[in-house]
């Protein structure tokens, strides 16, 4: 079984209040020096069978057709080997 | 001799009763429409309502947008059927890719309700022909993620096509329902398609139609008549 | 791996000296000897797990039941009561063939962990139960208590307490219409989250938290169960298996109210087709608590079989699956032949729904797991004969000193410019000012029936279109008043609630109380609550609005720091026709302003003594009920007849704050002119019960003032609605520009 993540990410030019909000915190906490946050989304997908390129490409098209609304945002795939069960 | 106009439930849809309600105010005959039937039952206009649909998981509108009932009103949108996208409603056509841009969280990050003035940029289309153009109107506002984006040629062609149908009346008292309430680019609170049978706003024109309840006021009659007159002289 | 046997009833009645650690799971000895006794063997830990639960103060009122029972022997009688106390909610018969359930709950001690999640399932778990009697969900309010409103961790609970509320609340599609946003030092670390719901329905379609009919099938739906807010079940769980499963269980229940959405659509199809003989919603305790419920409201027996539970965990124990607090469920029972017309309704929302037993004949609950009986009790004995605790309560020490320090003998403004910034600090103290920064997070419209939302004097619903009938909801507590008088504190929350439905027009028919105080160990505490009890009773017995039904949270403090008792009361009312009520706004300039009842100097408690001296001292304001009677009748008469355009009740903040309010809602000023025989300062700032600040148009000033005369009620001119200042004649004018620049700025300013 393999695991393959896709990361969500605003397009860039997007206004991101969410990451502001976070980075506008950080001080606060007593972290300094990070200039910029982005929040999005990360997807992990449990795949049945081995991952490969005709599954990595079916996988594309579900990222770019659903999971990322390529309007608004741009998405990275991909493969994660997956460790032994947390216990 | 009246128009069918069908209202879609999709799981999670909240305005659905509403939207009835306000068609039939207006004279025309709502029919209620179910997410899971491709069958539109011969209505001649179709509203997406307002609401939660799939609780606004993956993003608004985004798992709507492929209900099988989707499919016939895509396919008959761009055959030219009227269909008006209210809040959620907005967001699916926009996911569906009948209207251009995307909707994404408010900028102050909270939910908004209020009582909203609009500028009525294009009395055009088959929704909003009973409006004058440059009326100023008051239309509830509630939603988590109004705000609407495009990128800067995209924002461009709407405004040079004059498809920029509904304005946030930016400049004037919070209190009085001025401001623009998301950060929606150029202030836009609602769009048509090329051919003017397909809007969708953010607003809820449904909430604004009985003299008693809510704010009070009816400016939001209008959409529902428009499209009553269209249909029936049509 | 290895794992004990599964402890079902064989083998706890053939190994009696197997130690249970009833002491981890909040049981006293007695109680857990007391299990022994009933069942006549040592429970099983599955057993053992759901007395423990079901009998802990939150789950059995053990603490309580004593001092509540006030509220069934004194009830007053009520042509309108349909359903009383001991249902999910009362129900109360508003004319037109309408039932309108109603209920105030809380949910305090998540929202300090969690305060997005602790409020938004406490939104949940009220509205479950109004669906649980029938009704469609219509309408919801929250009274809410933070600590300082300038305190860092009111930062990190408010907003997260309003956004859980807006959360869950608008996506459910209810309007928020009312509620209260108080500030008090005391609350700090004890936040109160009250939420009420109404919900509406025709008389027919009453439903009751019964199961009866053997053979009738118990149906779960919902949610998936998992792990949720398990708490002490955990050490259970590791009794019987060993080392196969994650050690941690979320303590914090999280809502997905898209599912509770889908759960409403469902049960109110599912009734509409009259498929449905009892149901019951999962809260506390889970399916103990609606197995144990259902059964014993029945015809009391139950076989369940908890393999068949849907699992979001595999890896729970049964005592965990009977525990889990997972949000989102319910316990259906339905006949046989209905069966399979539920689960398709079900299937049509995309709800799971699952048979997990059956009504049987008897009097036994029995539960099953892997094919061994781990449960088998007198479902009676679980859900209603726990421990009744008789706490010792004493009126505390200092509960004499506290009232003989009298706010009257406070500093008071020497000046009409002292006057004036007093004033002007009131309309901006935190208590006091614009919450509309909270409430524009909550949808006002949803449905699209709401005729008075926030901050109107009562939240007002539409629930016939043809005729205008409409239901009215307030709700008030005053925990300041009820420490310096418990009794008096508990029966002005009441009159300020009933006063509240009865200004925007409707008649007051009954009562809900959330009932918020320290810890029941302590005599002090005891006494405020048997006080506050004895009052609220005593007083919905004068005024005939009966207690149907409530809520009882206790253990809110922090070491020795109780919170002030907070009783907190909801009143439900009933409007023939909505197009006749009452707003707060002034609506015309030159109508009349009169002020209804008698003002003396009262400031025990008041916000002018917190405001300006940071003062708690004295007596609260003097209760009359049969005055609160008579002002109710003359503003529903008023109402109905058109004599007034607007009304509102006078409560915190005195006259000054409510002729503020209307003025500013309605863009008007005011001209005032102090009444001969008041002083300005007593004039603006007493806290006496039984008043409100009517407008009159002049036509109907006669008609008025006869109608007041006839009846016994004092009616004092005192201005006029004109301009855009609230001047007092002889003392200062404040522009509408600055009261609203200081009244909207605070909140904002403190939270955003």
């Amino acid at each position: 079984m393999a695991r393959v993540v896709v990361d969500v990410m605003l397009k860039p030019e997007i206004l991101d209040p969410q990451g502001q909000a976070v980075q506008r915190a950080l001080p606060r906490l007593g972290f300094e020096g990070i200039s910029d946050v982005r929040q999005g989304k990360r997807f992990e997908l449990e795949v049945d069978g081995p991952v490969d390129e005709a599954a990595l490409a079916r996988i594309h098209d579900l990222a770019e057709s659903f999971l990322a609304n390529t309007v608004i945002e741009d998405f990275i795939v991909k493969v994660e080997e997956v460790a032994e069960a947390a216990k | 001799m009246t128009a069918r106009i069908g209202v879609v439930t999709f799981p999670g849809s909240l305005d659905d009763r509403d939207t009835q309600r306000a068609i039939r105010l207006a004279g025309a005959e709502p029919v209620a429409l179910w997410h899971k039937d491709k069958n539109l039952h011969q209505v001649d206009a179709v509203v997406l309502p307002g609401g939660f649909s799939y609780g606004d998981y993956l993003r608004a509108g985004a798992i709507s947008r492929f209900s099988p009932v989707m499919e016939t009103v895509i396919e008959q949108a761009k055959a030219g059927l009227p269909v008006l996208g209210i809040c959620n409603g907005f967001q699916i056509l926009t996911e569906a890719h009948l209207l251009p841009g995307g909707m994404l969280g408010n900028d102050h990050l909270h939910f908004i309700c209020r009582d909203q003035k609009l500028r009525v940029e294009n009395a055009d289309t088959a929704w909003t022909a009973d409006y004058e153009s440059g009326q100023e109107i008051h239309i509830p506002l509630k939603n988590m993620d109004g705000r609407y984006v495009a990128d800067e040629y995209t924002l461009d062609k709407l405004e040079a096509e004059g498809r920029v149908a509904f304005r946030y009346v930016a400049r004037g008292e919070a209190a009085h329902g001025y401001g623009n309430p998301n950060g929606s680019l150029r202030d836009i609170a609602g769009i048509t398609n090329e051919a003017g049978n397909v809007v969708g706003l953010m607003p809820h024109p449904e909430h604004a139609v009985e003299p008693l309840i809510g704010s009070g006021r009816t400016d939001g009659l209008p959409f529902f008549t428009s499209i009553l007159k269209k249909l029936v002289n049509a | 791996m290895s794992r004990t046997p599964l402890d079902t009833v064989e083998h706890a009645a053939a190994t009696p000296d197997v130690e249970l650690p009833w002491a981890e799971l909040g049981l006293k000895k007695d109680e857990y000897e007391r299990v022994v006794e009933i069942l006549g063997r040592r429970p099983t830990g599955a057993e053992l797990a759901m007395y423990s639960v079901m009998w802990s103060e939150h789950c059995s009122y053990k603490s309580s039941k004593v001092h509540l029972r006030q509220f069934g022997e004194k009830a007053p009688q009520s042509d309108a009561l349909l359903v009383g106390i001991g249902e999910n909610a009362g129900v109360v018969d508003v004319g037109q063939g309408y039932a309108v359930t109603f209920k105030v709950e809380s949910h305090n001690h998540p929202s300090y962990v969690e305060p997005y999640q602790g409020a938004a399932t406490g939104v949940g778990g009220i509205v479950r139960d109004i669906i649980a009697m029938g009704a469609r969900p219509v309408a919801v309010v929250d009274p809410l208590r933070f600590g300082a409103a300038d305190h860092p961790d009111t930062k990190r609970v408010l907003p997260g307490v309003v956004a859980g509320i807006g959360g869950y609340g608008n996506c459910l599609g209810l309007p928020n219409i009312g509620g209260e946003v108080v500030f008090d030092a005391c609350y700090q670390g004890n936040p109160l989250v009250n939420a009420g719901a109404i919900g509406v329905m025709r008389h027919e379609d009453i439903h009751l938290a019964k199961a009866s009919g053997s053979g009738n099938k118990v149906i779960l739906y919902g949610a998936r169960t998992g792990g949720d807010g398990i708490g002490g079940a955990s050490i259970l769980a590791s009794e019987t298996f060993d080392d196969a499963k994650p050690s941690k269980r979320p303590a914090v229940q999280v809502g997905d109210p898209f599912q509770e959405k889908l759960l409403i659509e469902c049960t109110l199809e599912a009734f509409k087709e009259k498929l449905v003989v009892g149901i019951q919603d999962l809260g506390a305790a889970g399916l103990s608590c609606a197995t144990s419920e259902l059964a014993s409201n029945g015809s009391g027996g139950m076989r369940v079989t908890l393999d068949d539970v849907p699992l979001r965990d595999s890896t729970l124990s049964p005592e965990e699956i009977l525990m889990s607090e997972s949000q989102e469920r319910m316990c259906a029972v339905v006949e046989p032949e209905k069966v399979d017309r539920f689960l398709e309704i079900c299937d049509k929302w995309d709800v799971i729904a699952t048979v997990i037993g059956e009504v049987t004949d008897g009097d036994r609950l029995e539960i099953y797991w892997h094919g061994g009986k781990i449960v088998d009790v007198d479902p009676r004995t679980v859900a209603h004969d726990g421990p009744v605790y008789e706490r010792p309560y004493a009126r505390p020490q200092w509960q004499d000193a506290l009232q003989a320090d009298d706010a009257g003998k406070l500093a008071r403004p020497a000046s009409p410019a002292e006057l004036k910034d007093q004033v002007r600090k009131l309309v901006a103290s935190p208590n006091q000012a614009s919450k509309k920064w909270i409430t524009s997070q909550y949808d006002h419209f949803v449905q699209g029936n709401t005729v008075l939302a926030q901050p109107e004097d009562s939240g007002m619903i539409r629930i016939d279109e043809e005729s205008g009938l409409g239901v009215a909801i307030a709700t008030d507590g005053n925990g300041r008043y009820a420490k310096l008088d418990p009794y008096a504190g508990a029966q002005l929350a009441l009159a300020e609630a009933y006063r509240n439905v009865a200004t925007t027009g409707a008649k007051p028919l009954a009562v809900s109380d959330c009932l918020n105080f320290g810890s029941p160990e302590d005599p002090a505490v005891m006494w405020q609550f048997a006080e506050a009890i004895r009052g609220l009773a005593d007083a919905c017995q004068q005024l005939g609005t009966p207690v149907t039904g409530g809520n009882v949270s206790l253990y809110n403090q922090t070491g020795e720091a109780a919170i002030h008792p907070t009783p907190v009361v909801a009143v439900l009312g009933v409007i023939d026709d909505v197009a006749r009520r009452t707003p707060v706004a002034f609506q015309e300039e030159g109508q009349l302003l009169y002020l209804l009842g008698d003002t003396r100097e009262e400031f025990g408690g008041s916000a002018w003594s917190q405001v300006v001296h940071d003062h708690l001292g004295g007596l609260p304001p003097k209760v009359d009920l049969e005055r609160e009677r008579l002002l109710g009748e003359i503003l529903i008469s008023a109402s109905r007849d058109g004599m007034i355009d607007s009304a509102h009740d006078l409560s915190d903040g005195g006259l000054i704050q409510a002729v503020v309010e209307s003025a500013l809602l309605g863009e008007k000023g005011a001209r005032l002119v102090v009444p001969d025989g008041l002083d300005a300062f007593t004039f603006l700032f007493s806290e006496s019960a039984g008043r409100a600040v009517v407008a009159v148009p002049r036509s109907e000033e006669l008609r008025f003032n006869d109608m007041c005369g006839a009846r016994g009620l004092p009616v004092t001119r005192i201005g006029v609605v004109d301009g855009d200042s609230v001047d007092v004649q002889g003392e200062f004018a404040l522009s509408l520009e600055e009261l609203r620049e200081a009244h909207e700025a605070t909140i904002p300013a403190l939270l955003a």
